[in-house]
């Protein structure tokens, strides 16, 4: 009984312990990546690369997703709206749902299953067949060379894959409301027109992807980073990556429009 | 894969990127239409906006002229003073009337902008004499009420009178 009650304390406090040393390497890795700025874009090439397999590859699931995604809330804003007499602004509904939350917070979902899992793997693979080590051995830092190009292109990507997605949604959604419902499509337009604010819509919705784009890519990367070098370690990792992204996006989305609706 | 290929495909991923930020900007926010042209402005003072906000569009004929920059409360008549931005292509005459309409029952609401007929023209900084307050649903219903009850009342006392 006394025993079972420390060894639950005792995990406890291992867990809290390793938890703050995980934010604490996790920081660490972020403070890294910043030293290396300049040095990562002084090799324009690398950052390339990685947005070709980070953004590039993503492209089809981002906007076959997005035009899904789009037709649904067309569908289902029409059911509703029609109710009320009022289907002519299933355009604004679409948009806002769209630009401000599905865009950023699906995308960047999505994003920690395609691109994020491809950089745990990658980078506890490299770890596991020690070519990390032997980077550092030939004097080349594997911050510089490996993670930071990965982060920037994730940076650089999730805004991009957000914005594609918010625009292939609102198009879906004009697909299902105009030629398939009926509703008219200069009232589509206008009516979305009129309530969509550039400043308050759009560009905090750019805004909160680039700060899922900074959180994903730096998850995945340090769950790569910190792998430990074995087949389950990296397959563990993998799955945190999915796991905590997540949770850290919806969380992040909770406070990022409490502060962008509160101001 | 080819080097050239991958910067080809970067290349058109950035470059559909920027589109969907642009299309967004304009066809969805709309971002020409606030901020197209030259503008003046000028100003009005409402005893109600009901529910006016910064952004809401002035008309004329229905058709968008302006819109409305900015509202702040006139703490020295107890007035709403509506800062209003024209587009510079419209002159309106010095007796022009500002009123506060509805779009629809529920919808937002706008300034509805009348010409009058002095021959002299607005100048930015001037200020529409003529307006006329939004129309408070609930002063429209207590009004009606009011009359409704006068009404009754007074063909009661008429009755008696008989």
């Amino acid at each position: 009984m006394f025993k079972g009650l420390q060894g639950a304390l005792s995990s406890l406090g291992h867990r809290v312990i390793e938890g703050i040393w995980r934010i604490g390497a996790g920081a660490r890795l972020f403070s890294y990546i910043c030293f290396y700025l300049p040095e990562s874009f002084k090799r324009p090439r690398l950052i390339v690369r990685e947005i070709f397999s980070t953004g590039v590859l993503s492209l089809l699931i981002i906007i076959v997703s997005a035009f899904f995604v789009g037709m649904v809330l067309g569908l289902q804003g029409y059911n509703t709206l029609q109710k009320y007499g009022s289907s002519e602004s299933i355009g604004v509904l679409v948009a806002l749902s769209l630009v401000r939350e599905l865009g950023p917070v699906v995308t960047a979902l999505l994003f920690a299953g395609r691109a994020g899992t491809a950089i745990t793997a990658e980078i506890g693979l490299m770890k596991a067949t020690e070519q990390l080590s032997a980077m550092e051995m030939m004097a080349v830092s594997p911050v510089a060379r490996v993670i930071a190009p990965r982060f920037w292109a994730g940076v650089i990507s999730m805004p991009i894959l957000a914005a594609l997605f918010s625009m292939v949604g609102v198009l879906g959604g004009y697909f299902v409301a105009v030629p398939i419902v009926g509703v008219d499509s200069g009232a589509f337009w206008s009516q979305m027109q009129a309530s969509v604010d550039f400043r308050d819509d759009i560009v905090n919705g750019v805004m909160k992807s680039l700060v899922f784009g900074v959180v994903c890519t730096m998850i995945a990367l340090f769950e790569g980073y910190d792998a430990p070098p074995t087949a389950e370690g990296v397959s563990r990792a993998t799955t945190r990556t999915v796991v905590n992204s997540s949770l850290a996006v919806l969380g992040l989305d909770f406070i990022l429009t409490a502060l962008m609706i509160g101001a | 894969m080819e080097r050239t290929t991958i910067d080809l495909w970067v290349g058109v991923f950035l470059a559909l990127g920027l589109a969907a930020i642009f299309g967004l900007a304009l066809k969805v926010g709309n971002l020409t239409s606030s901020n197209v042209g030259e503008t003046y402005t000028v100003t009005a003072a409402f005893e109600n906006i009901g529910g006016l906000k910064p952004h809401a569009p002035v008309k004329s004929a229905g058709v968008v002229i302006g819109r409305v920059d900015g509202i702040v409360f006139d703490s020295k008549d107890y007035e709403a003073k509506v800062t209003i931005k024209l587009d510079k292509r419209y002159q309106f005459s010095k007796e022009t009337s500002a009123s506060i309409f509805t779009a629809g029952l529920l919808g937002e609401q706008y300034i509805g902008l009348e010409t009058g007929y002095d021959e002299e023209k607005l100048q930015s900084g001037d200020k529409i004499k003529h307006t006329q307050s939004a129309v408070v649903l609930e002063k429209m219903i207590s009004q009606f009420l009011y009359n409704k009850a006068s009404d009754t009342k007074s063909s009661d006392t008429s009755k008696a009178a008989e």
